[in-house]
């Protein structure tokens, strides 16, 4: 009587157990080549960009992309307003985006998946309390309530980190909480109990693993919107400061020269800014239907 | 044997998933026979293929899974060769089918009466009125109290034993010949069980209908069947009239299955057990697919499948013990 | 025969929440004055329908639940007057198996250390300790020692209830309630659990309260069989003298709607009347009467008391000559 595998699976690692079901055929390549472009983007900026992002030289600007009349392949995508070579900057920006995104996408998702397991596992005045300043926090309007923070605070990019993170939180506790709920109802935490678990251990071991899927979901689907944050943010004026190049920040500083015709300083930053939304959100949808039925096979 | 009402010849029907790369023989070369007015039990465990063979007979298999060789005879007329219309019309009005789950089988927006008189809309043509009076008439037959009320009801107001005869309700309700019923009384009490299973023989001797029922449940078919058929990793193993399947089993699975269920008042004090796991259909060994699990096991059972002996009248057997 | 456990009416109410202008929403009584005895090395099987009570008398014994009256003793001492160090000590010695294989066993966590759990939580044992253990308990239930490394979706619904069992008896526990073992699993792996648990009870001395609603095989594990209806005991004896002849109307119809395991065996067909009702309103005097085939007009008013009759206990005015 030998356990024969059920299903054809990957049966060894720590990985077998976390991500059964995931084969490798039927990867989304587009949403993870964008991701991982950005990313290497992001890490060896210093080693790609042509120029140095903040610095520019006056009688260089304006250049418009090198394909246009009046270009070079000296700029490849042009300068800005003070002579700034836009593709450095985009370069630069991405990782100003992404580890901005990715850090404020952490920081929600571990307060908020923290108190959405305490809130669903102990009940009483505990989970009536989180749920309160949930239902309260929600009431305030995200973005507004960001800038209103980034005013008080000033702006810098850990700040922000921190803003974003405590603005979004939110969507966190209520999908988690969720999850718990259903969860604790569940055979094998009646037997963690009936074993003499603590409610603490309980939390640590049986539901927090349980709930690392769709808190991972709900990261890549949350980062979208962070980073259409950040750029609205710093669009405002209240987000990364320069002459940190953000994505948002160029689009800010390229509004004024639409109307003179400067469209590269908009459309590139833009660009971006969907590529990396889209690759996320595209990713998130693929690991949720990936994750399902493994969920529902539970 | 041009007179039975249903007639499975070789009939094999497989899934194919994982882009062409696997092929599950969920019912692998199934003959039957089902004479009008017959009960035929379908005993089977999960993974033997019997549910797959309801959805085929009704053609109503998911797009996964397609009927790709043998023949599907009803009151003589060809199933295989039935356009998606004619089969539409077939189902529900000739051929009717109940499911496990009631609550599954009945919508829950709709009321019980509405969906009683549906098929007889549908299949008949007949008025609101009509449809109305005659469900109310059905549910009456199926022993539901107070049935003019339940009409206006809806299903999420009823016990599970009475969702169940409502699902039976509409099953009847166009006077069909054959009612398959896969595993109905499995989510049901005991108590509910019995009553419902009565239900079931009386209706069936009222309108002379044919009974195919499916179940993992030995006891259903030695209380309800006149013959059975038990089937392992999709291929029928052994079938016959009932009371020869329960004194004289041939096949090891059979007997083992009969005697390992354990028995009211005396009994040993261990019982027969099968070793080993049920079959996974991707990836059968060659030969018998029964080979790893069957205490009497041969050579020459891991080399060649069996094909079905014939034991005795209607008796058949897929196994080499049976070779004379 | 030393007796393990001691139940006294037991009673367990779900009270219902309504909106504002209910008037007292009254309860979900669940468990209503059950008592009952758990020798020890014995198994109590429990039959009964949907609404029975007798899943939550298993949560009741697991302290899963906190009774609303009645009490139970455990080796002579009340569970409610259980401190910390007492309550650690009835943890180790009552473990369960549930119903689901599949929910049973947490999907994210290596065998061994679902196995190890109740060990590591209430002993301090090294790495190495828990280790052997487990492989020792792998062996006991019958699955080879590799299992310790994989995760429990490789494993079938047999296999997994094995490891439900191997996590079970990790503290060498004294009694082990089983909450329907088999219902879940094929019907060609259910003798090899059901002979799995009668020789691990011959081997460890395990009590177990066995709950199923199959009823041969309650009658084939069980010592003793007590049979619930609508929250409350309506017969408790020996299994062989329940099983052989019952008394209560309420369990000959239910051994009467037992399948029969050959055409043949011909069974007095008792058929009930009706559904059975909801544990909310039960109905006045014996909650069986509005479906009792032998129904008399004391049962209506009157609420049967649990006496002797016949060599078992039974709550019936039938076997209760009037005062």
């Amino acid at each position: 009587m030998s356990a024969s595998p059920a299903t054809p699976t990957a049966t060894t690692g720590t990985l077998a157990g976390w991500l059964p079901k995931l084969r490798t055929e039927g990867l989304p390549l587009v949403p993870i080549g964008i991701l991982v472009v950005l990313a290497f983007l992001a890490i060896f900026a210093e080693l790609i960009a042509p120029y140095n992002p903040e610095i520019g030289s006056l009688s260089q600007r304006f250049k418009p992309p090198a394909w246009v009349a009046g270009g070079s392949t000296e700029y490849l995508l042009g300068t800005d307003h003070i002579g700034r070579d836009v593709l450095s900057r985009l370069i630069f920006g991405a990782r100003v985006s992404m580890v901005v995104g990715f850090m404020a996408v952490f920081i929600a998702g571990v307060v908020g998946s923290t108190l959405g397991i305490l809130s669903g596992y102990l009940g009483g005045w505990v989970d009536q309390v989180i749920m309160r300043v949930t239902d309260t926090w929600l009431a305030l309007p995200g973005l507004t309530f960001a800038i209103f923070l980034a005013a008080i605070v000033g702006p810098s990019e850990w700040n922000i980190v921190i803003i974003l993170g405590s603005v979004y939180w939110t969507r966190y506790a209520r999908v988690i909480r969720g999850e718990v709920l259903s969860l604790r109802e569940r055979d094998f935490v009646r037997l963690a109990i009936v074993a003499g678990c603590s409610k603490w251990t309980i939390m640590r071991r049986h539901l927090l693993p349980n709930v690392a899927n769709t808190a991972i979901v709900l990261a890549t689907l949350m980062l979208g919107v962070v980073v259409v944050s950040e750029a609205a943010l710093s669009f405002l004026g209240v987000g990364v400061p320069p002459p940190k190049p953000a994505w948002g920040l160029m689009l800010a500083d390229g509004k004024k020269g639409l109307m003179a015709g400067y469209w590269w300083l908009t459309v590139f930053p833009g660009v971006c800014i969907v590529l990396l939304v889209l690759a996320a959100n595209l990713l998130g949808d693929w690991l949720r239907v990936k994750f399902d039925p493994q969920l529902r096979q539970l | 044997m041009s007179d039975a009402l249903l007639e499975l010849d070789r009939l094999s029907a497989h899934y194919v998933t994982g882009r062409g790369t696997r092929v599950v023989r969920a019912v692998d070369e199934v003959s039957l026979t089902l004479q009008k007015g017959e009960t035929l039990g379908v005993v089977g465990e999960s993974g033997s293929g019997k549910t797959t063979l309801a959805l085929a007979i009704l053609r109503l298999l998911p797009t996964a899974a397609k009927i790709v060789s043998g023949a599907l005879r009803f009151d003589g007329e060809d199933l295989l060769a039935k356009s998606p219309t004619e089969m539409r019309k077939i189902r529900g009005k000739r051929i009717a089918m109940i499911l496990q789950d009631p609550m599954a089988s009945l919508n829950p927006l709709f009321t019980v009466g509405d969906q009683v008189g549906e098929s007889l809309r549908v299949h008949e043509n007949a008025s609101r009125r009509s449809a109305r009076e005659r469900a109310g008439a059905l549910l009456k037959s199926v022993k539901i109290p107070a049935a003019v009320q339940r009409l206006r009801e809806y299903p999420h107001q009823m016990s599970g034993g009475m969702r169940q005869r409502i699902v039976g309700a509409i099953a009847i309700a166009c006077e069909p010949r054959l009612l398959i019923a896969d595993e109905p009384t499995t989510s049901l009490d005991v108590t509910i069980q019995a009553q419902y299973l009565k239900l079931l023989r009386e209706i069936q001797r009222e309108h002379g209908l044919a009974l195919i029922f499916i179940t993992h449940n030995l006891g259903i078919v030695a209380r309800m069947c006149d013959s059975v058929a038990v089937m392992y990793a999709g291929r029928v193993i052994e079938s016959g009239p009932v009371r020869r399947i329960f004194n004289a089993p041939v096949h090891p699975y059979t007997r083992a299955l009969i005697e390992s269920i354990p028995r009211l008042g005396e009994g040993p004090e261990r019982l027969t057990a099968i070793d080993g796991q049920p079959p996974d259909l991707a990836s059968l060994p060659a030969g018998c697919s029964f080979q790893a699990r069957c205490p009497r096991v041969m050579d020459h059972c891991r080399e060649e499948a069996p094909p079905a002996f014939d034991i005795a009248t209607q008796h058949l057997a897929r196994c080499w013990l049976a070779r004379p | 025969m030393t007796t393990l456990l001691e139940a006294h009416k037991l009673t367990k109410h779900f009270p219902l929440r309504r909106g504002l202008f209910g008037a007292d929403p009254g309860a979900v009584r669940a468990v209503d004055g059950v008592s009952f005895t758990i020798e020890a090395g014995r198994t109590l099987g429990v039959v009964g329908e949907s609404g029975c009570g007798k899943s939550t008398t298993a949560k009741l014994v697991l302290k899963l639940e906190e009774p609303t009256a009645g009490e139970i003793r455990f080796e002579g001492r009340a569970l409610q007057t259980l401190n910390a160090e007492g309550l650690r000590q009835y943890r180790r010695s009552v473990q369960a198996v549930f119903q689901d294989p599949f929910a049973s066993l947490n999907p994210r966590m290596r065998v061994d250390a679902i196995i190890a759990e109740p060990l590591i939580t209430n002993e301090k044992v090294g790495k190495a300790q828990a280790r052997e253990r487990v492989g020792k308990l792998l062996d006991m239930v019958g699955l080879p020692a590799r299992s310790a490394d994989l995760f429990p979706h490789e494993f079938s619904g047999g296999q997994r209830q094995r490891i439900a069992i191997a996590r079970a008896l990790a503290l060498s526990p004294k009694l082990v309630v089983l909450d329907e073992p088999v219902s879940a699993l094929d019907v060609s792996i259910r003798a090899q659990i059901l002979n799995l648990l009668v020789d691990l009870q011959r081997d460890l001395g395990l009590a177990y309260l066995f709950i199923a609603h199959d009823l041969a095989a309650v009658a084939h594990m069980s010592h003793s069989i007590a049979v619930m209806y609508l929250g409350q005991l309506v017969e408790y004896g020996a299994a062989k003298t329940v099983a052989a002849d019952p008394k209560h109307p309420y369990t000959q119809a239910l051994f009467s709607a037992a399948l029969p395991s050959h055409p043949d065996e011909s069974r007095d067909e008792i058929i009930l009347t009706g559904e059975v009702p909801s544990p909310v309103n039960p109905p006045s005097g014996c909650r069986f009467h509005p479906r009792c085939p032998h129904v008399l007009p004391r049962c209506a008013p009157e609420v049967p008391r649990l006496r002797t009759a016949f060599g078992r206990e039974t709550a019936c005015h039938l076997y209760d000559p009037a005062p």
